[in-house]
C-alpha cells in the first residue's frame, strides 16, 4: 500500500496527537479533586471549608445563656427587639472565654447612629437632634439603653 | 471618591479587566484575521496575495502563542489556570478558551505550517549541521519522505485544514466577541452582534498587520514590493473594513434608536470619558480616515510610490483603529455603573503586573516571536518551492 | 518578589501539601445540617430601614471584608416628583458610617440595603470557567476560594456589583449568607446587627418561617426582575426607582 507509505509522516503526526491526548487524560485523572462534582460541578468539600470559618458574633441566644437579667430588663422595653451585639458589637470571643473583656460602648456615637434626625429616616422612628434634645448631657442620664423609655421602669 | 461621577455601586469603583484584557481580543483578531488572509491564498484561490501566504501563517502562529499570555498574568492566581483544562465549565463562555485555543493551535495552525513547510524542513534537516539539524530532524518526526506523492498528499490534506481553518478562525475570535456579548448584566456589551463584530474587525486588524509586516519585511530583505499582491490586499482590506464599519454603525444607530434603560448613561460616557478613545481615535482616526485613503486608492489611479505610503498609512491607522475599539469595549464596558447612575475612571498602572509597561511588551513580543519564526522557516516567495531554500 | 533558590525547596513541598488539601477537601463539621432541608433567601423591609450601617460594619467584622469591598452595603435613595426614573443615590463608604443628615426636602428618602441576591439562575455562577463558584445544595451561592482562578468573569456578569475580587487573597468574594453561621441554627451577622429587623433570614423550605406569611400579605419585589436571575433576596415596599 503506497499511500500508507507516503502519508506515513501523516500517521506520526497523528501518533502524536493521540500519545498528548492520553498523557493529558492520564494526568488529568490524577489531578482533579476528589469531591469534584460530588454535588454538582465544582469541589464539594469547599462547602463544608467555608461553614467552617469562625464565627464573630455569638448570636443574642448565646449571651441570654448568662445575662438573663438583661434579657428580662429588655424584653419589656422599647429595644426588645434589638440584639445584645447590634450595640456591644462582636462577643464570641467574650462568649467563649467570659475572662475576655467584652468592652463597653460609648453611648455617645451609638445612640445617635440609629435616633439623630434625618429626613432620610421613617417618620415613626424615634430621631433627635442630639445637641437641641440634650444639650450636651449623655444620652444614659436619663434613657437606660437596654430598655430607653423614661417612666417604662428602665427610667434612671 | 476620586475619579468617581455619580453614584457608582461601591464594588463597582475599581476595574476588574485592566488594559491587558483589551490586548486580548486585539491579539486573537491578528490572529484569526492573518490566517482568514492565508485561507485567501489557498482556499479562495486568489493567486495575488500568494507572497504572503507563508508570512500570514507565521504571523498567525507568533501572535497565537502570545495570545494567552495576557490572559495568564491577569489571573489573580495564574498557577491554577489549567483547572480551565481540567474542570471546564460547559456553561461558561470562557470555560471553552483553553480548547478552541488548542484545537486552532495544535490542529489547524501547526498542522497546516508543517504539512506546507514539510518540504523545506526535509531539505533543511539535511543542509544545516549542529544543533539546527537536530531541531529540523524533530520537525520531520523522522519522515523524509518528500516524494511527489507524499507532498500530493500534504497539499491536498494542508487543503482540508484550511478549510476547517477558516470556520475555526471565525470561532476562535467569534467565541472572544461572545465572552463579552454574552454577558446580560452589561448593556454596553450584551449585543448579539458582537461575535460579527469581532470577526470582521479582526479580518480587518490582521490583514492590515500582514499587509505592513509584508511590505516591512520585504524592504528589511531589500527585494521589490510585489504591488499585485499588495493592492490585492489593500481592495480587500477596503471591502472587509467597510462591512465592519457598517455593522458597528448598525449596532450604535440601534442603540440610539432603541433607546433603552441604559442609553442616557452609555450616551453620556460616549461623549464625555470615552470621547477621545471612541468618536476621535476610533471613528475619525482610526476607520473613516483609513477608509478616506483606502477609497482614494480604488478610484484613483495613482503612482506606486504614493500607493504604498497610502497602505502603509491606512495600515497603520486601521490597526489603532482597532486597538481603540477593543479598549472602547473592555474599559468602556467598566466605566459606567450597572445602575446606570454614575461613572468611575480608570487609572492604568505603569509597571505592576497588569500596567502598561507589561502590555507594551505583549504587544512587541509577538513581533521577536516572529523573527525567530521566519528564520527557522524561511516564508519569503522566492525561496518557496526551491529545491534547496536559502541557508538562514 | 524573587525567591531565591533555598526558599523555592521549602515552598515546593508546601504547595504541595497545600495542593493536597485542596484534593481532599476537609470532613464535614455540620454534622446536623442537612443541605437538601433548606433554600436560603432574605426579606429586606425597606421602611424599618434607618441607615444605621450596622448591617455593613457586622458583615465586615464578621467575614474579614477588605477596607474599600462590600459584601453587604446601603443606599440612600432620594427621589423627587421630576425626577421618578433618576434618583440621587449615595452610599458613603458602603453606608459604613451611616449617611450624612438629611435636612427637610423635596421628595421621598429611603434607605436600601443590598447584598448578594443568592441567584437561583445565577449568573454569576454560569460564566464560572472552573467551576469555582456555584449554588449549593441549599440554595446559596458560594465561592470556592481555594480553586478560583481570580478571572473576575463572574464580577462582570453580576448584575448587581455584589462580587470583587479579594484585593489580598485575588480571587472572587462575595456574601455568602454568613454560611458558615446558618448552617449552624444562627441568624447571619447583618440580621443580628440590624436593630430594627429590617434584614431577616428566610428559610423557603422551612413551612414554619415568617417570611410565607409575610410573602401573603405584601408587596415583594426583587432587584432587576428584567435580569431573570431568580433572585433570592425579597424587598418589601421596593420604589420602583431602585436599581
Amino acid at each position: 500500500m503506497r499511500i500508507f507509505k507516503d502519508a506515513g509522516h501523516l500517521f506520526r503526526l497523528a501518533g502524536l496527537f493521540a500519545a498528548g491526548t492520553l498523557l493529558f487524560l492520564v494526568i488529568r485523572s490524577f489531578i482533579v479533586p476528589r469531591s469534584f462534582g460530588q454535588y454538582g460541578h465544582y469541589r464539594g468539600a469547599a462547602i463544608a471549608e467555608i461553614a467552617a470559618h469562625p464565627i464573630h458574633f455569638a448570636g443574642h441566644q448565646t449571651c441570654e445563656t448568662c445575662h438573663s437579667d438583661i434579657a428580662q430588663t429588655k424584653s419589656g422595653g422599647k429595644h426588645a427587639q434589638v440584639n445584645c451585639e447590634a450595640c456591644h458589637g462582636p462577643q464570641a470571643k467574650h462568649a467563649d472565654d467570659p475572662s475576655i473583656d467584652p468592652g463597653k460602648p460609648d453611648t455617645a456615637v451609638l445612640c445617635v447612629r440609629c435616633h439623630a434626625a434625618s429626613a432620610a429616616r421613617p417618620n415613626d422612628f424615634p430621631q433627635v437632634d442630639a445637641e437641641q434634645h440634650a444639650g450636651g448631657v449623655p444620652c444614659q442620664t436619663c434613657h437606660q439603653p437596654h430598655s430607653p423609655a423614661i417612666g417604662a421602669g428602665g427610667a434612671k | 471618591m476620586p475619579g468617581v461621577e455619580g453614584f457608582m455601586y461601591p464594588n463597582e469603583v475599581s476595574l476588574y479587566w485592566s488594559v491587558l484584557i483589551v490586548l486580548y481580543p486585539f491579539i486573537t483578531g491578528l490572529v484569526a484575521g492573518a490566517f482568514i488572509l492565508a485561507s485567501l491564498a489557498r482556499i479562495f484561490r486568489v493567486e495575488a496575495v500568494k507572497p504572503t501566504y507563508r508570512l500570514a501563517l507565521l504571523t498567525a502562529l507568533a501572535f497565537l502563542m502570545v495570545a494567552p499570555l495576557p490572559l495568564q498574568l491577569h489571573l489573580g492566581h495564574p498557577e491554577r489556570s489549567y483547572e480551565m483544562y481540567l474542570t471546564p465549565h460547559r456553561s461558561s463562555a470562557m470555560a471553552m478558551f483553553g480548547f478552541v485555543y488548542l484545537w486552532y493551535l495544535m490542529a489547524v495552525l501547526v498542522v497546516e505550517i508543517w504539512l506546507d513547510f514539510r518540504a523545506d524542513i526535509v531539505a533543511l534537516s539535511q543542509s544545516t549541521t549542529g544543533w539546527r539539524r537536530w531541531l529540523y530532524k524533530a520537525m520531520t518526526l523522522g519522515s523524509d519522505n518528500v516524494s511527489p506523492r507524499a507532498l500530493a498528499i500534504d497539499e491536498r490534506v494542508g487543503w482540508l485544514v484550511t478549510l476547517i481553518g477558516v470556520p475555526s478562525a471565525f470561532l476562535l475570535h467569534g467565541y472572544v466577541g461572545f465572552i463579552f456579548g454574552s454577558i446580560k448584566a452589561n448593556p454596553w456589551w450584551s449585543s448579539p452582534l458582537m461575535p460579527v463584530v469581532f470577526i470582521f474587525s479582526a479580518m480587518v486588524s490582521g490583514i492590515a498587520a500582514v499587509m505592513l509586516l509584508y511590505m516591512a519585511t520585504t524592504r528589511l530583505r531589500r527585494k521589490p514590493i510585489d504591488m499585485r499582491c499588495v493592492d490585492t490586499i489593500a481592495m480587500y482590506l477596503f471591502y472587509i473594513f467597510i462591512i465592519d464599519f457598517s455593522l458597528e454603525m448598525l449596532d450604535l444607530i440601534h442603540r440610539i434608536y432603541e433607546a433603552d434603560e441604559s442609553f442616557r448613561s452609555l450616551d453620556f460616557m460616549v461623549h464625555t470619558r470615552l470621547y477621545f478613545s471612541q468618536i476621535v481615535l476610533q471613528i475619525l482616526v482610526g476607520t473613516l480616515t483609513p477608509l478616506v485613503l483606502l477609497f482614494l486608492a480604488q478610484v484613483m489611479k495613482l503612482h506606486e510610490v504614493v500607493r504604498k505610503r497610502i497602505y502603509a498609512v491606512a495600515g497603520s491607522l486601521a490597526l489603532v483603529g482597532i486597538f481603540a475599539m477593543r479598549w472602547n469595549v473592555v474599559i468602556g464596558g467598566q466605566l459606567f455603573s450597572k445602575s446606570f447612575l454614575g461613572y468611575t475612571t480608570y487609572k492604568m498602572a505603569l509597571a505592576t503586573r497588569e500596567g502598561l509597561l507589561v502590555a507594551i511588551a505583549l504587544t512587541i513580543l509577538p513581533l521577536f516571536i516572529l523573527a525567530v519564526l521566519v528564520r527557522i522557516l524561511p516564508p519569503w516567495p522566492e525561496a518557496e518551492h526551491a529545491s534547496i531554500p536559502e541557508a538562514v | 518578589m524573587t525567591i531565591t533558590r533555598r526558599q523555592l525547596l521549602i515552598l515546593l513541598p508546601a504547595a504541595a501539601v497545600a495542593w493536597e488539601s485542596v484534593l481532599a477537601g476537609t470532613p464535614e463539621t455540620s454534622p446536623n445540617y442537612t443541605m437538601t432541608d433548606h433554600w436560603w433567601s432574605m426579606l429586606i423591609d425597606i421602611p424599618k430601614c434607618i441607615g444605621c450601617g450596622n448591617c455593613v460594619r457586622a458583615c465586615q467584622a464578621e467575614n474579614d471584608v477588605p477596607d474599600g469591598f462590600f459584601r453587604t452595603w446601603v443606599e440612600r435613595y432620594h427621589v423627587d416628583d421630576w425626577h421618578l426614573a433618576n434618583p440621587q443615590v449615595i452610599s458613603p463608604d458602603g453606608g459604613k458610617e451611616g449617611f450624612p443628615v438629611a435636612k427637610e426636602d423635596e421628595g421621598k428618602y429611603f434607605f436600601v440595603p443590598k447584598l448578594c441576591n443568592q441567584c437561583a439562575d445565577s449568573p454569576c455562577t454560569q460564566v464560572c470557567p472552573v467551576g469555582a463558584t456555584f449554588i449549593a445544595p441549599d440554595g446559596v451561592v458560594l465561592v470556592d476560594q481555594k480553586y478560583c482562578l481570580g478571572c473576575a468573569y463572574c464580577v462582570q456578569a453580576c448584575p448587581y456589583g455584589c462580587r470583587y475580587v479579594h484585593p489580598q487573597k485575588k480571587v472572587a468574594d462575595k456574601c455568602t449568607l454568613c454560611y458558615h453561621r446558618i448552617t449552624k441554627g444562627l441568624t447571619t451577622a447583618c440580621c443580628e446587627a440590624c436593630p430594627t429587623g429590617a434584614r431577616q433570614l428566610a428559610d423557603l423550605k422551612n413551612p414554619n418561617d415568617p417570611i410565607h406569611a409575610f410573602l401573603k400579605t405584601h408587596s415583594v419585589q426583587v432587584l432587576k426582575p428584567q435580569m431573570a436571575t431568580g433572585a433570592k433576596v425579597f424587598y418589601n415596599a421596593l420604589d420602583g426607582s431602585v436599581r
